[in-house]
């Protein structure tokens, strides 16, 4: 039950300079160049980090013409996200949905 | 969800969550128990090598509660203790610390069903009796709680990151 793909998540995270990396997609996707022109890192330990948070699926690359644009993954964050909230807190939101629509399944059968 | 769960417990050895359900108590009895795989989180929440297609609590006192994986396994998770439809089940949580099944572990879960008139229930869970976990209880409490105010940061900051993207 341990959730490996958010630890990978928070792992990738952990590493100062990745999470200034991936700070660098906050609202927009951009190409390596313009992620390391506001960083104080190259150009080949900035495609390193990008792999670590591809491998962990926090970024996304696709292909723009010649060059490679990367943006944000949200799975990623909805693996983190869904460690944090807390085990019992998911297990009974998941609950609900499915004793409510089971109610309103008998409802619509009386 | 998250607007009912505010009830915080000061015991260190135990979970408190509540949540209200628009749904009758027997419903919400049967779908708990007999329907627990149509809502439990299979994907993530389960311990055997295989892919798990079920999650099942044996309808009495004694019982076992286990999944069943895709190839018909099984992996125990813990007992019945007590077993009072419509209203009321004890079970064992009997999952180490490393997610493996520990006959002798014993943490235990009470789960309420306390009807609000004919169309709604008060659903109260209690994971209690962390202390069997020893040295890594509060490590524990915490997954099955709640991530704490540095979760919340990272889970708006991801919102705020993933926007526009």
């Amino acid at each position: 039950m341990a959730n490996a793909h958010a630890e990978r998540v928070l792992d990738a995270l952990g590493d100062p300079t990745r999470r200034a990396v991936f700070a660098r997609l906050r609202g927009r996707a951009r190409s390596v160049g313009e992620i390391a022109a506001g960083l104080d890192v190259s150009r080949p330990a900035v495609s390193q980090h990008l792999k670590v948070l591809r491998d962990a699926r926090l970024v996304t690359a696709r292909a723009e013409g010649t060059r490679r644009v990367y943006a944000v993954d949200p799975r990623g964050i909805e693996a983190a996200r869904d460690w944090l909230d807390g085990f019992w807190d998911r297990a009974l939101a998941a609950f609900k949905e499915a004793a409510e629509r089971e109610a309103s399944k008998e409802k619509g059968s009386k | 969800m998250r607007d009912d769960s505010h009830v915080e417990s000061m015991d260190p050895n135990s979970v408190r969550k509540v949540v209200t359900v628009e749904a009758p108590q027997a419903t919400a009895w049967r779908v708990f128990t007999e329907g627990m795989s149509t809502w439990w989180p299979l994907a993530q929440y389960k311990i055997g090598q295989a892919n798990a297609v079920a999650a099942i609590v044996e309808p009495f006192a004694g019982g076992r509660w286990y999944e069943r994986g895709e190839d018909g396994s099984t992996c125990d998770w813990g007992r019945v203790v007590a077993w009072e439809p419509p209203a009321r089940l004890v079970l064992t949580w009997d999952i180490g610390a490393d997610w493996k099944y520990d006959p002798g572990l014993g943490t235990e879960l009470e789960i309420r069903f306390i009807a609000e008139g004919d169309r709604r229930t008060r659903v109260e869970l209690e994971h209690r009796r962390l202390d069997r976990y020893g040295a890594r209880r509060d490590e524990m409490r915490e997954i099955f709680d709640k991530g704490g105010d540095w979760g919340r940061l990272l889970a708006r900051f991801a919102e705020v990151a993933a926007h526009g993207s």
